[in-house]
């Protein structure tokens, strides 16, 4: 093995960081980040999808024909959303109406199948598990990051996950900068993370 | 009638899929180097929305519904639009081979793009009934065409201009993207 357990987890921190290294699932980066709470349940969701699909891929990478392999892992990936579709419901309701239809569309998320067909295909289940938990805490991170941005500049408030609570981050006289929380403030936000992220890389 | 027009502008202008509704960014950032791709791309989407539209459609009126099993709508649709864009592929190579050799690139794409699979999720949502869905599954992938096309127009630009370092490539992008979202965002009092 060329590298160990603790590099395939480490990889999703910072080199390959969705989206920002790779430039893949974009659209729930757009679209749930307008809020923190919003932004990183879709990320714990994207990343139970990511290591449970992984782990299935990986066990399976020998029984499963490579000439239909690519079906095979869309319908591993649809029932573990269908999983956290159901899950959400049932405990998280007011997060499963705001995020809407991205949980269904975590099935056509490239990272997963991205990750299902580089990785997990090829490697044992132990380094997928790390290679999932990886790139889906990256990918958390990073939604993290980006909803923080947005929210904090949008909205002059930080929502705490997974809880009511919401942090005021400004005085009463804060006029939000409302371009950030809507559709054009996404992509310039993303755009102009890239660009610093860049700049560090180099 | 009227309310169709609206529907459809709504769905082409002020809802548009890939600059307000965020679906499909992928391909949007993906084959709008070229005009030639995005325009393939553009043909692609429209023709096989129109199919996956109203199978999905058929398939919660008739299936899921009246047996209850709506959990695992995303499992059905999602193998009806693979099949279905499988089938569209082997269909179009052997009857329409010049049509094939344009977008036939493009068809193995579509099964992961979230505009496809998103406008059938928002035909049930929004609970349209048949002629509703018909014009949504027509309109929604107009506007992804249009938006791409025009994207496309621009970045081909880009490429030959001057972009500092950092922001080249996808940076830049997105960027123009944002500016791009921003005035379809001034539609929005239209309806």
């Amino acid at each position: 093995m060329a590298k160990t357990i603790v590099q395939e987890f480490t990889k999703g921190l910072w080199d390959e960081i969705p989206p920002f290294r790779l430039v893949l699932g974009l659209c729930p980066v757009l679209a749930v980040t307008k809020t923190v709470a919003n932004g990183v349940g879709m990320g714990v969701a994207a990343t139970f999808v990511l290591v449970c699909s992984n782990i299935l891929v990986s066990a399976l990478r020998n029984i499963i024909p490579s000439q239909v392999r690519v079906p095979c892992f869309i319908i591993i990936i649809a029932t573990f959303v269908v999983v956290v579709e159901l899950v959400m419901q049932a405990v998280a309701y007011p997060l499963f109406l705001q995020l809407g239809i991205f949980i269904p569309l975590i099935v056509v998320n490239c990272i997963i199948l991205g990750r299902a067909e580089a990785f997990a295909s090829k490697n044992p289940p132990v380094a997928s598990i790390a290679d999932g938990l990886g790139i889906g805490v990256g990918f958390t991170i990073a939604l993290g990051a980006l909803a923080g941005i947005r929210e904090a500049f949008g909205a002059g408030t930080i929502s705490v996950p997974f809880s009511d609570t919401v942090i005021q981050l400004f005085g009463p006289s804060f006029q939000p900068f409302t371009f950030m929380v809507e559709a054009p403030g996404a992509f310039v936000c993303l755009g102009l993370v890239l660009a610093i992220m860049n700049l560090i890389g180099k | 009638m009227g309310d169709y027009i609206l529907l459809a502008v709504g769905a082409i202008l002020v809802n548009n899929i890939l600059l307000i509704q965020y679906l499909g960014n992928c391909p949007f950032l993906g084959t709008s180097k070229s005009m030639d791709n995005a325009t393939g791309m553009a043909m692609a989407v429209v023709f096989v929305l129109a199919l996956a539209g109203i199978v999905t459609w058929i398939m919660e009126a008739v299936f899921l519904k009246p047996l209850g099993l709506e959990y695992i709508r995303t499992i059905v649709f999602i193998v009806v639009i693979a099949a279905l864009v499988q089938f569209v592929e082997i269909f179009m190579k052997k009857s329409m081979p010049a049509l094939y050799a344009g977008l036939g690139i493009f068809l193995p794409l579509i099964t992961t793009n979230c505009a496809v699979m998103g406008v059938c999720l928002i035909n049930i949502k929004e609970e349209y009934n048949f002629l509703e869905m018909l014009v949504s599954s027509l309109a929604y992938p107009a506007g992804f065409g249009l938006a791409l096309i025009l994207f496309a127009g621009l970045r081909e630009r880009i490429i030959i201009g001057r972009v500092p370092g950092p922001l080249q490539d996808v940076s830049i992008a997105l960027v123009t993207a944002g500016f791009m979202s921003l005035s379809f965002l001034g539609f929005k009092g239209m309806i």
